[in-house]
């Protein structure tokens, strides 16, 4: 139940490069959330990058005006040729600018509503999954899915994928200007382009590659400070804090080596890029020159001749060429980062739910006087099973808490068997204890009763329904738990009491928490029901959680109720007095009860003593003294010694 | 605060100093570059006007434009480097800090802090500062250089073409106060909304079987809509303020485009170029983008330092908590031996709590006892005996060890010689033999067998494949509760107490081993005196004294005959555990 296996360290996608059938799933994610921003989106950015390739072939355009005039000084003419063009020029800034207000708020309000439907997916999903996810999954890993991972997809969609867009189409814009002007100096610049785009991809993969390792030496460190956190006490007792001190610096430092190499890689990036555009920006200087020079006869889409007027928005362009590629190398950690997240995402999206064939329901009846049952949208207080059948007839059986297992056999996994042909038959109203050691198998027997797990082998029956016909959500309404480790959910104390049914008004809840001998300590809270709890109720002891726990239980009013370990950490003078509220609440219902403490299960109707998941004894406290088996040791066990 | 956050940059502190002179150096050239390219733009237009054209001083200048970049390029690198040691390395020391100062902390200190909030402040506050911090010292140079760098050269350079930054400086500083100002109350009222989501996604992930067992998932999932609708507005309201900074940004660039190009095209015609060239708009354009994004990267570090801010006082609250228990000057060195005993004694958790949780406890043990404490929950059974080891400081009255007070000794003496198994307890990852030696470093593993074998742990341990070996994983999830105990106990032991505590530390353990526990401890430690708190009568009928707890006080103290005949409420539990299922048979 406890197995750890699938702890398999997080940024399992180390070394590989960008997943892009990833990709592909969250860009059609977003594009069936949002069919129409997407495409305005899309064409906002388009606009906003072709409009920043035009400031190149404006200025060249001026200058060429210059050229014509200045020798004449005659400014006013040269008006004539200058303001239209700026005008233009104006214009399409007017609409760029609107273009990327559009695409900057659109952006924002897509990216929430994106993230905003993952994590209800998730979650929604989340809920319908089988226990055995949560069992075998550790909680910080599922945690971390909702803020880890969602915000690596954040920076993915809002920033990392609209930047890449531009940047990639301004490459091309500026390509093509480029092949417009001349064939020669933009395999130069490519040549450069080329040196940089090498560089960076070496950079970029070794800043990923230890990005990474700094994630996962971060969740190693988590895990210690969790454990150490939570151990401070124990730490204190026994004097062990320059031990842990030490040890805690050893991990600190693979954190530290870690971090130093990821952001050394990642700071580098910039200034290298940078230079490289420099240096790149003189080679064109240097070859531009030449070939003013040389009188080479000029290959360019345009069929313009080589001149100054070629040359210097050239030298421009390459500025603006070698700034997006290094803007696109920038991203490339948010891309890696964010695409393993969603791959994570996904993953945990596309966990098969919990499957639920059953057809039998849970409804409301009227009982008339012949005994005849006829459903109602009424409470009534007494329910049956709706159980349609093929012929297309209906038959109502009456709930009436009678569960029976018939040689069961279980294992959570095929090839290891934990329970071995169990019986039980638990008669409406009687109460059933199990006792044994940890690990004997008390708590997944009622994991089974409630389908948390299924069956291997055998039968079980509820009301003489098999469980497996009936609706899960139903099997459980009619199964009131209490368990070990008791969760109480933020909120108020009513608010939890009412956990059990929601309808239930404030009079019910108080009266269940009367029942489970609650009320007593709940009024003398400050804020008595109204006493908000949160962190799982830790403003409670743990004894106080668990007769919450249990008004939870009660106000839901269920046939049949299971006891897991309900009142281990309640003291046995409390206990005592809780004791005839209990009864109350155990009367006319069938419970199932697992204790440790014998007092608790003593006055059960059947004992059944567990060993290595196998039944060993059943009977009455009397017949199973009267054995004098292994529940006459445990039970004598204290006294026989002496 | 930042002084207090601070004293832990230490040896990065040379790192720091190496980035911020080589950024210095760095926006130099950067500033610098666009002068030599403007140069490097006239040469070649010279070309197509001189007389005799020659690529000469086309290379002259580029060779000095590569040297810059070199030089620009070195300077990056060694700041970049430098960058991420500095900030890596305040991470870490503050890290180190942050725990070192944990461990100084008493009990009280400790129940101050949830472990959660602990975690969180150790993890994910101080990446957010390491990350601040960098930016901080990457930029705070940076910009505010480049700015001035950039407007001196644009006045240099263009001379009348600058004015355009009269106009547009103002604008983007004005739009970005105003955008941050705006946005950064919305996005701190956000973040808290989003905490609380995440803890109750939390809530449902721990209490899954809760959810499932009463088929609440569909109001589970209905509340989490709502719950994540709600943040979704609040966070797209906040986002949408932010996304006016790009095209404020672009508005400024653009004004300022039009502006030089018209400006100084007018410029150049009407003095016919002698009053300014082609190169010095194209430098003027560069200037200009440089000043803006100064700018930007300024409005960026304030956001950075606010959104941070949090994570500062969050940990800054844990290095400034002083701890409550400090040694005494010249404390004692020597436990002479465990008798125990309570003058008076009063205590209070907090000191503006209402009620006292123990109060006129007067007790007196002797060495070598066994002392059974019972009694209902919140009756301060630990509370009394978390005295005894200097957990806590009592507020009225001594509790003395050895004949002296608890607060002369020194502090790990008297924790060495007073071994109290805690009742919430934890073991650590580890093998069981590490998670034993807790107790004593130095213990070979005959001793550890001994103490196992008196915790009747070393039974079960031997059916362990890897034995005394077993890998114990994170809070012990692979032993059981009782298996737990044992260890606990034994890992005690492993001190040789003078005074040993059980605070009902068998509670999973079976009667029959828990027995079998008190029995060896009779046998094998008779001089250590054993206080035992328990609920099962049976732990502590045998003591030589039995403490009965009542809401802080004792109610009565002596022998099981005794208490049966005198003390009610011992007669009532001991009745209750003995034939309490009996009145329902009757």
């Amino acid at each position: 139940m406890k197995s750890n296996s699938n702890a398999m360290p997080r940024g399992v996608s180390a070394g590989k490069t960008v997943n892009f059938s990833v990709l592909k799933r969250v860009v059609k994610m977003l594009y069936g959330y949002y069919p129409k921003l997407l495409p305005i989106t899309v064409c906002c950015i388009l606009f906003a990058a072709i409009t920043a390739t035009l400031p190149a072939i404006f200025q060249q355009q001026v200058i060429s005006v210059i050229e014509d005039w200045y020798e004449s000084r005659d400014w006013v003419s040269a008006k004539e040729a200058i303001i239209p063009k700026m005008i233009l020029l104006g214009g399409f800034y007017l609409i760029s600018l609107i273009a990327t207000i559009l695409q900057t708020q659109i952006m924002a309000v897509m990216t929430q509503g994106f993230l905003d439907n993952m994590r209800k997916t998730m979650f929604n999903g989340m809920q319908d999954l089988p226990i055995k996810y949560f069992d075998t999954h550790k909680h910080g890993d599922i945690m971390s899915y909702y803020t880890n991972d969602i915000d690596a997809l954040r920076q993915l969609i809002s920033q990392a994928m609209p930047a890449l867009l531009q940047a990639f189409i301004v490459i091309v814009g500026v390509f093509s200007i480029m092949l417009w002007y001349s064939l020669w100096m933009t395999l130069v610049v490519l040549a450069g382009v080329l040196i940089m785009l090498i560089v960076s991809k070496k950079l970029a993969g070794g800043s990923s590659k230890y990005f990474i390792r700094q994630q996962m030496s971060i969740g190693k460190a988590e895990g210690f400070v969790q454990e150490f956190m939570s151990g401070q006490k124990v730490v204190k007792v026994f004097n062990h804090e320059q031990k842990a001190q030490e040890d805690f610096d050893a991990v600190n430092n693979t954190l530290y080596e870690d971090s130093n190499r990821a952001h050394s890689y990642a700071n580098c990036l910039g200034p290298i890029n940078m230079n490289l555009g420099n240096i790149l920006y003189v080679v064109i200087a240097a070859v531009g020159g030449l070939f003013l020079l040389s009188d080479m006869s000029n290959i360019s889409i345009s069929g313009l001749a080589f001149d100054i007027s070629i040359v210097v928005p050239f030298l421009n362009m390459t500025r603006q060429f070698s700034g997006n590629i290094n803007q696109v190398s920038q991203q490339i950690n948010s891309i890696v980062m964010g695409l393993a997240g969603a791959e994570r995402i996904f993953a945990l999206m596309d966990e098969a739910p919990e499957s639920d064939d059953g057809y039998v329901t849970l409804v409301n009846v009227e009982e008339s006087e012949n005994g005849e049952l006829k459903e109602t949208e009424n409470r009534t207080g007494i329910w049956a099973w709706k159980h349609p059948h093929h012929d297309g007839t209906v038959t109502y059986t009456k709930v009436q808490g009678d569960v029976r297992l018939f040689d069961v056999d279980f294992g959570y996994t095929d090839d290891k068997i934990v329970l071995h042909n169990i019986d039980v038959y638990a008669e409406p109203g009687q109460k059933v204890a199990f006792v044994g050691a940890t690990g004997a198998g008390k708590t997944t027997i009622t994991n089974l009763i409630n389908r948390f797990y299924d069956i291997a082998d055998g039968k079980i029956r509820y009301d003489g329904i098999n469980i497996n016909k009936i609706k899960k959500s139903d099997l459980r309404r009619s199964l009131g738990i209490v368990l070990q480790d008791t969760n109480l959910f933020t909120g108020t104390v009513m608010e939890n009491i009412r956990y059990g049914r929601l309808d239930a008004s404030d009079e019910e809840c108080i009266e269940a928490a009367r029942l489970a001998g609650a009320d007593d300590f709940i009024t003398r809270l400050p804020l008595g029901y109204e006493t908000p709890l949160s962190n799982n109720g830790s403003n409670l002891s743990q004894g106080q959680r668990q007769l919450i726990a249990i008004a939870r239980a009660a106000v839901a009013d269920p046939p049949v109720m299971i006891l897991d370990e309900a009142t281990s950490s309640i003291d046995t003078r409390t206990e005592a007095i809780v004791q005839k509220g209990m009864d109350r609440l155990m009367q006319g219902r069938t419970v199932f009860v697992i204790a440790h403490r014998l007092s608790t299960v003593k006055n059960s109707d059947v004992i059944m003593v567990l060993d290595k998941g196998r039944i060993i004894e059943r009977g009455s406290h009397e017949s199973l003294i009267e054995q004098k088996g292994k529940y006459y040791q445990l039970y004598t066990g204290a006294f026989e010694l002496e | 605060m930042i002084k207090t956050l601070a004293k832990s940059i230490r040896e990065y502190k040379l790192p720091t100093i190496i980035t911020l002179i080589f950024i210095m150096g760095e926006v130099l050239m950067e500033a610098y570059i666009p002068f030599i390219t403007a140069d490097l733009v006239n040469n070649i237009k010279a070309l197509s006007m001189s007389e005799n054209p020659s690529v000469q001083p086309i290379i002259k200048t580029g060779l000095y434009l590569v040297l810059m970049a070199a030089i620009s390029l070195a300077c990056g690198i060694i700041a970049a480097l430098a960058c991420a040691k500095a900030s890596a390395g305040f991470a870490k020391n503050l890290r180190h800090d942050m725990f070192a100062k944990i461990q100084s902390y008493s009990f009280a200190n400790i129940d101050k802090f949830s472990s959660t909030s602990l975690v969180t402040r150790l993890t994910t506050d101080i990446t957010n500062v390491q990350m601040s911090y960098m930016m901080i010292i990457r930029t705070a140079v940076r910009s505010p250089m480049l700015f001035l760098f950039s407007i001196i050269m644009a006045y240099k350079m263009g001379g009348a073409l600058a004015t355009t930054f009269v106009v547009v400086v103002p604008i983007l500083i004005f739009g970005l106060i105003l955008i941050a100002r705006k946005a950064m109350p919305a996005f701190r009222r956000v973040f808290k909304k989003y905490d609380n989501l995440n803890e109750s996604i939390e809530e449902n992930v721990r209490g899954m079987r809760v959810v499932k067992g009463f088929s609440r998932e569909d109001y589970e999932k209905q509340k989490f809509g709502i719950a994540a609708d709600e943040i979704k507005k609040d966070f797209t309201k906040a986002e949408r303020i932010v996304a006016f900074n790009s095209p404020l940004m672009q508005f400024c660039m653009y004004f300022n485009m039009i502006f030089v190009l018209l400006v100084g095209s007018m410029l150049i015609i009407k003095s016919g170029g002698t009053t300014l060239d082609v190169g010095q708009i194209s430098a003027t354009i560069t200037y200009g983008i440089q000043i803006l994004m100064s700018l930007m990267m300024l409005s960026m570090i304030y956001v950075m330092i606010t959104m941070s801010i949090e994570s500062m006082k969050r940990i800054c609250e844990v290095l400034k908590e002083e701890p409550t228990l400090v040694n005494c000057e010249n404390p004692v060195y020597d436990v002479k031996d465990g008798t125990i005993e309570f003058k008076n004694v009063g205590f209070k958790y907090f000191e503006n709590a209402k009620s006292y949780a123990l109060s006129g406890v007067n007790l007196k043990i002797e060495s070598g006892m066994t002392v059974g404490i019972i009694g209902g929950t919140g009756s301060s059974k630990s509370t009394l005996v978390q005295l005894i080891p200097r957990l806590y400081d009592v507020t009225d009255g001594a509790v003395l060890v050895g004949g002296v007070d608890v607060r002369n000794y020194d502090i790990k003496t008297l924790r060495d010689s007073v071994a109290m198994v805690l009742q919430k307890n934890q073991l650590f990852s580890g093998t069981i033999k590490d998670n034993i030696r807790w107790g004593n470093e130095n213990a070979d593993d005959e001793e550890i067998i001994r103490v196992c074998k008196l915790a009747q742990a070393d039974e079960f341990i031997d059916t362990f494949p890897d034995g005394y070996d077993t890998y114990i994983e994170q809070g012990g999830s692979n032993v059981s509760g009782g298996q737990k105990q044992r260890l606990c106990i034994a890992r005690a032991l492993l001190k040789n107490p003078k005074i040993l505590i059980l605070d009902d530390s068998t509670s999973a353990v079976d009667t029959k081993t828990d027995a079998l526990i008190r029995k060896g401890f009779k046998e094998y430690i008779p001089e250590t005196t054993k206080i035992i708190i328990a609920q099962r009568i049976a732990s502590v009928e045998e003591a030589d004294m039995i403490i009965v707890m009542n809401n802080g006080k004792i109610e009565a103290a002596g022998k099981h005959d005794e208490l049966i005949k005198n003390c009610e409420i011992y007669k009532e539990i001991y009745e209750q555990q003995t034939n309490g299922g009996d009145s329902d048979e009757k």
